[in-house]
């Protein structure tokens, strides 16, 4: 009984500990997210610090993607329906990107 | 309303210009609802009935289907199998068997290989077994593609352009799904324009001539990317034959514009609709009532007729 009590307290522990390096404790980079909704990125101009960690979001019911405009930078593969994409942005700069499907799709990162 | 426009020709280039009342209602795209596809049924044209017409030189008849999107699988339509299953029945249904067909892109959602042999599998039933296809964006995800020309682009130039002769008529497919820029729309580039203006410089100009590709190759709302940035210097490449027919997809539904010798019609996809140019926040895939979706998908029918110029296209619903 003991035995079970105390393993019961040591995985609480550990759960609690879990939940605290997930919820952005000191030393973990803040994130922003850009949901995809209705053929749009939204915001569609983001300011923010290097390496912050910029997530976006598929909400449509047709795949797109996240191209930086430079080709380079960052590239997603198609995301369906709430697939996610992320990319940290370590290099200060503004980064124009696209859905490579639908390219009238755009979007702007501006990284200080 | 319904009743007027079943079973007649709502666009005929060849008697006295124009019926008129289905000129306008093609051209009147913005919210009447009165478009060609709506009104569903097969329309009759005298090309359809016509035995005499059927091997002259100069004769094709064939099928186009475009927007097949196998593997989509949200609310706008649940089963896209049973829908192409659907039109590949009313292509056997045609009165007239075609020849052929072709396949103006997006055959697969995801660019999956699954979705490319699900479409194969399904077009196994049908009557013409012999397709010609051309990419659209969604067949070309990942790998430039690479697969995509694996499977349908064996003897093709470039990203996949092409073209062959039925009969006298001369076909010419054309990818304008790669390299799209941010910002701007469809694309043929440099390279398969300089291949087109070679490939028809030697046709004579009474040759009719056919082009296929997926997005459509004139502005049909910039806005939603319904267009390609440089078809102008492709149709200018194609200015001095006599009867020109482009047919394209995207758009998941049936338009039609005439530019002197030019015709241009879109199909309906056989997957889902999509909403009409501005009818809604973007061009999404658009719910209908259950009952309502198999008469918002179709499939096209092409027959040139002898001694006349045009050829006779033909929107049929598959419900």
């Amino acid at each position: 009984m003991k035995r079970r009590v105390l393993k019961f307290s040591l995985s609480l522990v550990l759960l609690a500990l879990s939940f605290a390096s997930t919820s952005g404790a000191a030393g973990n980079s803040p994130s922003v997210a850009i949901t995809i909704d209705n053929f749009s990125f939204t915001p569609q101009e983001v300011r923010v610090k290097a390496g912050t960690t910029i997530v976006w979001t598929n909400h449509d019911d047709i795949p797109h993607t996240v191209v930086s405009s430079d080709d380079s930078s960052f590239k997603s593969k198609a995301l369906d329906t709430d697939d996610k994409f992320t990319t940290v942005l370590t290099k200060p700069g503004t980064y124009a990107y696209y859905c490579s499907i639908h390219p009238k799709m755009t979007g702007k990162i501006v990284a200080e | 309303m319904a009743d007027e426009t079943k079973d007649r020709i709502l666009f005929d280039h060849n008697h006295d210009g124009i019926d008129r009342r289905g000129f306008l209602k093609c051209m009147a795209w913005a919210g009447t609802g009165a478009l060609c596809v709506v009104e569903g049924g097969v329309l009759k044209s005298f090309a359809l009935n016509d035995p005499a017409a059927k091997h002259a030189k100069g004769q094709v008849s064939f099928v186009q289907i475009s927007d097949s999107h196998m593997g989509f699988n949200k609310p706008a339509n649940p089963d896209v199998v049973a829908t192409l299953k659907a039109a590949v029945e009313k292509i056997n249904a045609l009165p007239v068997a075609p020849e052929f067909m072709l396949h103006t892109g997006d055959i697969s959602h995801l660019s999956k290989p699954s979705e490319f042999d699900n479409v194969d599998q399904i077009l196994k039933s049908a009557k013409p077994q012999q397709v010609f296809f051309v990419p659209g964006e969604h067949d070309v995800l990942e790998d430039i593609g690479a697969q995509y020309r694996e499977r349908y682009g064996k003897n093709t130039n470039g990203s996949g352009w092409y073209s062959f002769d039925k009969n006298g008529v001369h076909f010419i497919g054309l990818v304008n799904v790669m390299n799209l820029k941010a910002g701007g729309l469809g694309s043929l580039g440099g390279e398969q324009l300089e291949w087109l203006e070679r490939d028809v410089k030697h046709l004579k100009h009474s040759t009719p001539i056919i082009v296929f590709a997926h997005i459509p190759l004139w502005t049909v709302y910039p806005d939603w990317g319904w267009g390609t940035d440089d078809s102008a210097q492709a149709l200018s490449h194609l200015k001095k034959f006599g009867s020109v027919t482009v047919l394209n997809g995207h758009i998941h539904q049936t338009m039609q514009k005439v530019e002197g010798n030019v015709t241009f019609h879109t199909a309906c996809s056989t997957a889902f609709p999509q909403p009409k140019p501005g009818a809604a926040p973007s061009p999404g895939p658009m719910k209908v009532p259950e009952d309502r979706l198999r008469s918002v998908l179709g499939i096209t029918s092409v027959q040139s007729v002898h001694g006349k110029h045009a050829l006779a296209v033909t929107d049929s619903t598959l419900a």
